[in-house]
């Protein structure tokens, strides 16, 4: 099938490989309200895959399918070549799709480091009894999950909050504190619902700068809805346009851009 | 030194020991609350089940006898052995891991997302429950309670306090048992300290408690967390079970020590650990100065709402306890 398409190459020289998840014939119906119509649309590795639309266009939803918080009443989640059975959001997780929250969910009690540290929990081994018993070899694993957690802290320059309960922190640090907590899981596919949505210009810089370092330095594979067009066009690899919970749209920027309906669906149908 | 003031050392002393009882019960309290934002009533009957179970096994009570005896005629009371301390706590340690699973199933996961007032309504439930399946299994006479822990008065600290006073003073009086007491619960509150601060499961623990959503989004199940702090909420209880139990007797009125936990949370706050402890401190110590000092002048058995008063005082000037957070947007 499609995980036969070739690698190919972008415009700034990355290579974008095989599919790592396709979606088939997504619908996803609340009663008799339709949130998502018949979508298909797949990922590729090592891209930044753009989920866009206006509200209530069901992107979120979309995300929450991937994510195994929604299971989608009609079609098929392929992920690495395998239709993936019902599964609960943690076992997802445990499978390496890491996410974050449109409306931020953070843990606010905790500091910025334990944050972070429990998206690490996924790849913990260490069970509760070999914690009690053998001090030694719990004690190696946290100083690696230690090591590796600040390596995220200072990609993400938060050096500075690294003790700071993350409830007190401003909103822009918060949704930074949020990525390195996907982060740390190292997820074979990250989801960012609306990474920028409420940021000033100076934030979203910072933010977008920091989402392609993610995608450069650690080949992830990164899915992502965003209302702002032109951080959009700037990241994208391919863009998925939904409206009204359909596909209008499927392709690299500059094609996605100049597609009518897409356009239709920004700016409204002229009636002239 | 003045007589009167070293029996107001004494007492207080005691206070602090019964005090550290209360505490034991809150703690389990505290634990669920924190996990899950549910103020588990039925804690203090687990204690009691726990208790309950406790004894039975150690001296080798055939469970559900009086069901069994009514239903085929027969007269079986006992298997006729004695079980080892250590085995008969570790068997009953393996029931409330049991109980913790069944509660799971049963109650909780029916109830994913609801109200925090339904899920409270459910532990009334629940307690209700367990002290009618307590009674049926292992009948309702009081029970003594011995897992060979010392009782009595310390010679050592009375003999070594006697000097301290005149001749009319003889010197501190403090139950051994007390004195264990606070030992087990320092170290519970230690360990349980360590476990949810540095442990995978700890915290998986903290992280559920304080966002359901973004624990899920991390890879952690709610429902293997909730079995878990049940389970930890379930010792606890057999620890506080095991020291009123080895102090008066396994009794249906200790579910009634659930009671005294409530002004040592809301002394404490509902969240913390270590406010449980302190909280439980505070009424032990309180109740029983306020009965030494004040109690004779107003007819005495003030300990019977002291605590109470004094967690109204608290409501009203600091609701969130000493330690607690933000329970007003909870409730």
């Amino acid at each position: 099938m499609r995980d036969t398409v070739e690698p190919y190459v972008t415009e700034d020289g990355r290579t974008i490989g095989g599919v790592v998840m396709e979606l088939k014939n997504i619908t996803l119906r609340f009663g008799g309200v339709v949130a998502i119509k018949d979508i298909s649309f797949d990922i590729r590795e090592g891209e930044i895959r753009a989920i866009i639309g206006p509200n209530g266009a069901g992107k979120s939803s979309m995300l929450n399918v991937i994510s195994g918080f929604y299971t989608p009443t009609e079609g098929e989640v392929w992920f690495e070549g395998k239709p993936r059975p019902k599964m609960r959001p943690y076992q997802v997780a445990q499978q390496g799709i890491a996410r974050t929250f449109q409306n931020i969910a953070l843990f606010a009690g905790m500091s910025t480091l334990d944050n972070i540290m429990t998206g690490r929990i996924t790849r913990m081994k260490s069970g509760l009894f070999s914690q009690a018993l053998w001090m030694g070899k719990a004690e190696r694993e946290e100083t690696e999950h230690r090591a590796a957690v600040e390596k995220i802290i200072d990609f993400l320059e938060i050096q500075h909050i690294r003790k700071t309960p993350v409830g007190r922190l401003p909103y822009g640090l918060q949704k930074r504190v949020e990525l390195g907590r996907a982060l740390a899981a190292e997820p074979r596919l990250l989801l960012l619902d609306e990474p920028m949505a409420g940021m000033n210009v100076e934030e979203k810089e910072d933010m977008s700068r920091f989402i392609l370092d993610v995608n450069d330095e650690f080949g992830t594979t990164i899915v992502l809805i965003e209302h702002d067009m032109g951080v959009v066009m700037d990241l994208s690899d391919r863009v998925v346009v939904m409206d009204y919970g359909k596909k209008i749209g499927d392709g690299p920027p500059a094609e996605v851009r100049n597609n009518k309906e897409v356009i239709d669906a920004y700016l409204g149908v002229s009636h002239d | 030194m003045p007589d009167q003031f070293l029996f107001a050392v004494e007492v207080m002393i005691n206070g602090l020991m019964a005090g550290v009882l209360y505490a034991l019960v809150a703690l389990g309290f505290v634990l669920i609350f924190k996990a899950s934002g549910i103020f588990n009533y039925a804690q203090g009957v687990l204690a009691l089940f726990a208790a309950l179970t406790l004894v039975g096994l150690q001296k080798g009570q055939i469970p559900f006898a009086h069901l069994i005896n009514a239903a085929f005629g027969t007269k079986v009371h006992y298997f006729g052995w004695t079980m080892p301390t250590f085995l008969a706590i570790a068997l009953t340690i393996g029931v409330m891991i049991l109980l913790a699973i069944a509660i799971e199933r049963f109650i909780l996961k029916h109830l994913v997302n609801q109200e925090p007032i339904i899920l409270f309504m459910a532990t009334i439930g629940l307690a209700y429950f367990l002290e009618g399946l307590g009674d049926v299994m292992w009948g309702a006479d009081v029970k003594t309670l011995d897992v060979g822990l010392p009782q009595g008065a310390s010679e050592w600290i009375e003999d070594r306090s006697a000097v301290l006073g005149g001749d009319g003073f003889y010197g501190f009086f403090i139950d051994k048992l007390d004195i264990v007491a606070a030992l087990v619960a320092a170290v519970l509150v230690i360990s349980l300290t360590l476990f949810s601060q540095y442990s995978k499961q700890g915290r998986a623990l903290r992280a559920v408690a304080d966002d359901h959503q973004a624990a899920l989004s991390v890879g952690i199940s709610l429902r293997f967390i909730w079995v878990l702090v049940w389970s930890i909420a379930g010792i606890v209880a057999l620890v506080a079970g095991i020291m009123w139990g080895a102090k008066s007797g396994v009794q249906f009125s200790l579910s009634l020590i659930a009671l005294k936990a409530l002004p040592v949370l809301m002394l404490g706050g509902f969240t913390s650990i270590p406010g449980a402890i302190v909280g439980g401190l505070i009424i032990g110590v309180g109740e029983k100065l306020f009965e030494f000092t004040i109690g004779s002048m107003i007819g005495g058995a003030t300990e019977n709402w002291f605590a109470y008063v004094l967690a109204l005082v608290f409501l009203v000037f600091r609701p969130q306890g000493l330690f607690g957070e933000k329970i007003i947007e909870r409730v």
